[in-house]
C-alpha cells in the first residue's frame, strides 16, 4: 500500500467509526425518547383513556411514591425484548395515523376488549414479566398481606399461576365483555380455567 | 342617578343580615362543637377500612353482612362488576369467598336467574366496609342473636 491509500483506508475507517457511533447513539437515544410516559400519551388515543385512568390507582400515587409509567408495564426492559415491541409498536403508527379506528374514546371502548386480549396474551407469555421487575413473590411479606391475598399467592407459587391470571384491570377500566366473575385460576374443580 | 343608591341600600342590608346571622351561629353548639366558623376546618384524623378476619357478626337474620375487606380496587360499572370476581357462583371456591347470597338471583317476581340479579348489581347500596371510628354519638344497640 502506498501512503496516500493508507490514508485513505484510514479516513474511512475513521468516518465509519463516527457514523457508528452517532447512528448507535441516536438510535439508543430514539430508544430511550420513546421509553418515556410523556411520548406514550403525546397520542391522545393513549392519553384520553389509559392515561386518565391509571391516575385513579395506586401505580400512579401510593403510600411510598414509586410510580409505574406506561413503558415499566409496556416495554420490556432487556434489550432485544425491546427492540421486537418497538418493532411491533409501528402497528400503533398505522393505526394512529391511517386507519384511525381507535381515535374517540368511544371508538377506543368498541376496541378495547380486542386491545385488552392482546395485552393479556403477551402477559401471560412472559409470565407477567414487566410486573415481575417491579414485584417479586419471594420480596412478599405473606404475613402482612391480608389472608385473601397470602392463601392465593401461596397457591399462585405452587401451581405456577402469574400475576395477569388473577390482576386483570389494576391500571386501566375493564373492558366491556369481559366477566371478572368467569374467570378465575385454580381451585378444586377446573372449570372456567383461564375463560377469557 | 338613581342605581348607586340602590346599590347602596342593598349592600347595607347585605352586611347587616350577615351580621345578624354571625351572632346566631355563635350561639349554636353543633357536633362542630365551639369550633370558630370561619376558621378552616379541624383536620379530621385519618382512618383506614378494616379487615376483619371471618367477617363481622350480623345483627339481624336478613341484614346484609358487613363487608370485612377494602374496596377501593373493585369497580362496580355497567359494564362489569370487580366484586363477582370472587363472590360469584363459578369463582367463589377457588378465591375461599362467600357466594352472593340466594336471594341475589332472584328477579323481582322471584323468578330464579343463572346470574346475578340486576337489582342486586350494586353491592355497596346493601353492603358496606367498615372503618375504625369512634362513635359520633353513644349508641347502646345490640344486635338480635
Ligand atoms: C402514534 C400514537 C401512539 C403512541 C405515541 C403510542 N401509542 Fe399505544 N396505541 C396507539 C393506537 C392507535 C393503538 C391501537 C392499535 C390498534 O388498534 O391495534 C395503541 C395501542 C396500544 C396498546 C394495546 C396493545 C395491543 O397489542 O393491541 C398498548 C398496550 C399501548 N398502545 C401502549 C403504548 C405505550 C406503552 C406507549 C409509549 C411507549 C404508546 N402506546 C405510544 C397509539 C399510540
Ligand atoms: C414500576 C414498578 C411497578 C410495576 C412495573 C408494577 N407495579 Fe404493581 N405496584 C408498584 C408499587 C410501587 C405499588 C404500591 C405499593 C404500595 O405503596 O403499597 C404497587 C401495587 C400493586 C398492587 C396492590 C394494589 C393495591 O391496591 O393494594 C398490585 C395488585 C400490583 N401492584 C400488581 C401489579 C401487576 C399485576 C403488574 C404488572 C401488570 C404491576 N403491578 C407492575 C410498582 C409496580
Ligand atoms: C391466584 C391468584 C393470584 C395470583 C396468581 C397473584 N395474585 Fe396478587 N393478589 C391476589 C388476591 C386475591 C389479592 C388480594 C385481593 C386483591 O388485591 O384484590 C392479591 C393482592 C396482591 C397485592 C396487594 C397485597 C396487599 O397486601 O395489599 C399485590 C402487591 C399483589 N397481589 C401482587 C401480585 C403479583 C406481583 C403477582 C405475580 C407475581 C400476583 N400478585 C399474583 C391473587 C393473586
Ligand atoms: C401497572 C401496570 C400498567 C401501567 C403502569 C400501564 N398499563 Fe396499560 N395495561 C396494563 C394491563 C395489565 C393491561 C391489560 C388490560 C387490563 O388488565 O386492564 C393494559 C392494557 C392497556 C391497553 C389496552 C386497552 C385496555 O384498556 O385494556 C392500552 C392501550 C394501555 N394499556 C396503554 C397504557 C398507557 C398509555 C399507559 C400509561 C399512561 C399504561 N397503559 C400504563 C398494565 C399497565
Ligand atoms: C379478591 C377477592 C374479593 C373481592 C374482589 C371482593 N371480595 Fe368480598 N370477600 C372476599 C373474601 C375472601 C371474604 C371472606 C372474608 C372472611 O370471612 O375472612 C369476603 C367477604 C365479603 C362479605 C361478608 C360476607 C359475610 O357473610 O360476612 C361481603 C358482604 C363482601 N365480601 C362484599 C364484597 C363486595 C361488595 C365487593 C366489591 C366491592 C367484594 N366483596 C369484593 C373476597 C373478595
Ligand atoms: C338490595 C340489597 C343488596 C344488594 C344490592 C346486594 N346484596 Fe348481598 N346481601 C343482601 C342481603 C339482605 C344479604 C343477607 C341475606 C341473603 O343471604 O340473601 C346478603 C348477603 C350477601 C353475602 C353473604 C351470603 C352468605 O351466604 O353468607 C354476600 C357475600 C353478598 N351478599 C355479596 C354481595 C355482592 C358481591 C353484591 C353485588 C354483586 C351484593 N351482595 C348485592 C343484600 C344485598
Amino acid at each position: 500500500m502506498t501512503s496516500t491509500q493508507k490514508k485513505s483506508t484510514f479516513t474511512i475507517l475513521l468516518v465509519g467509526i463516527v457514523l457508528g457511533i452517532l447512528l448507535w447513539g441516536g438510535f439508543n437515544w430514539t430508544l430511550e425518547l420513546t421509553n418515556t410516559e410523556q411520548f406514550c400519551i403525546s397520542c391522545h388515543e393513549m392519553r384520553d383513556t389509559p392515561y386518565q385512568e391509571l391516575q385513579e390507582t395506586i401505580h400512579f400515587t401510593n403510600r411510598t411514591g414509586v410510580r409505574a409509567t406506561c413503558p415499566d408495564c409496556h416495554v420490556p426492559r432487556e434489550w432485544i425484548y425491546k427492540i421486537i415491541r418497538k418493532i411491533k409498536a409501528t402497528n400503533e403508527l398505522y393505526h394512529h395515523f391511517i386507519a384511525k379506528d381507535v381515535d374517540t374514546p368511544e371508538k377506543f371502548e368498541a376496541h378495547r376488549l380486542e386491545l385488552a386480549k392482546h395485552v393479556w396474551k403477551t402477559m401471560k407469555e412472559t409470565d407477567s414479566r414487566e410486573c415481575r421487575n417491579c414485584h417479586d413473590f419471594n420480596s412478599m411479606d405473606f404475613d402482612r398481606q391480608e389472608t385473601r391475598a397470602a392463601d392465593r399467592h401461596d397457591e399462585a407459587i405452587d401451581k405456577g399461576y402469574t400475576c395477569i391470571d388473577c390482576h386483570k384491570g389494576i391500571s386501566h377500566h375493564l373492558p366491556e365483555g369481559y366477566d371478572p366473575g368467569a374467570d378465575a385460576p385454580g381451585g378444586d374443580d377446573d372449570e372456567g380455567d383461564d375463560a377469557e | 342617578m338613581k342605581k348607586p343608591f340602590t346599590a347602596a341600600i342593598v349592600a347595607t342590608s347585605l352586611l347587616f343580615a350577615m351580621g345578624t346571622m354571625a351572632t346566631a351561629a355563635e350561639k349554636l353548639a353543633s357536633l362542630r362543637g365551639t369550633h370558630d366558623i370561619e376558621g378552616s376546618s379541624l383536620k379530621v384524623s385519618k382512618k383506614k377500612l378494616i379487615s376483619q378476619e371471618g367477617g363481622f357478626e350480623r345483627s339481624y337474620k336478613k341484614q346484609p353482612p358487613l363487608i370485612p375487606h377494602k374496596i377501593e380496587k373493585y369497580r362496580i360499572t355497567l359494564k362489569n362488576n370487580g366484586c363477582l370476581k370472587c363472590h360469584s357462583k363459578k369463582n367463589h371456591k377457588k378465591e375461599k369467598a362467600p357466594m352472593v347470597g340466594e336471594s341475589h338471583f332472584l328477579t323481582r317476581d322471584g323468578k330464579k336467574l343463572d346470574h346475578v340479579s340486576t337489582r342486586r348489581w350494586f353491592c355497596n347500596q346493601c353492603h358496606a366496609p367498615q372503618l375504625n371510628a369512634k362513635p359520633l354519638v353513644e349508641n347502646e344497640f345490640v344486635g338480635l342473636k
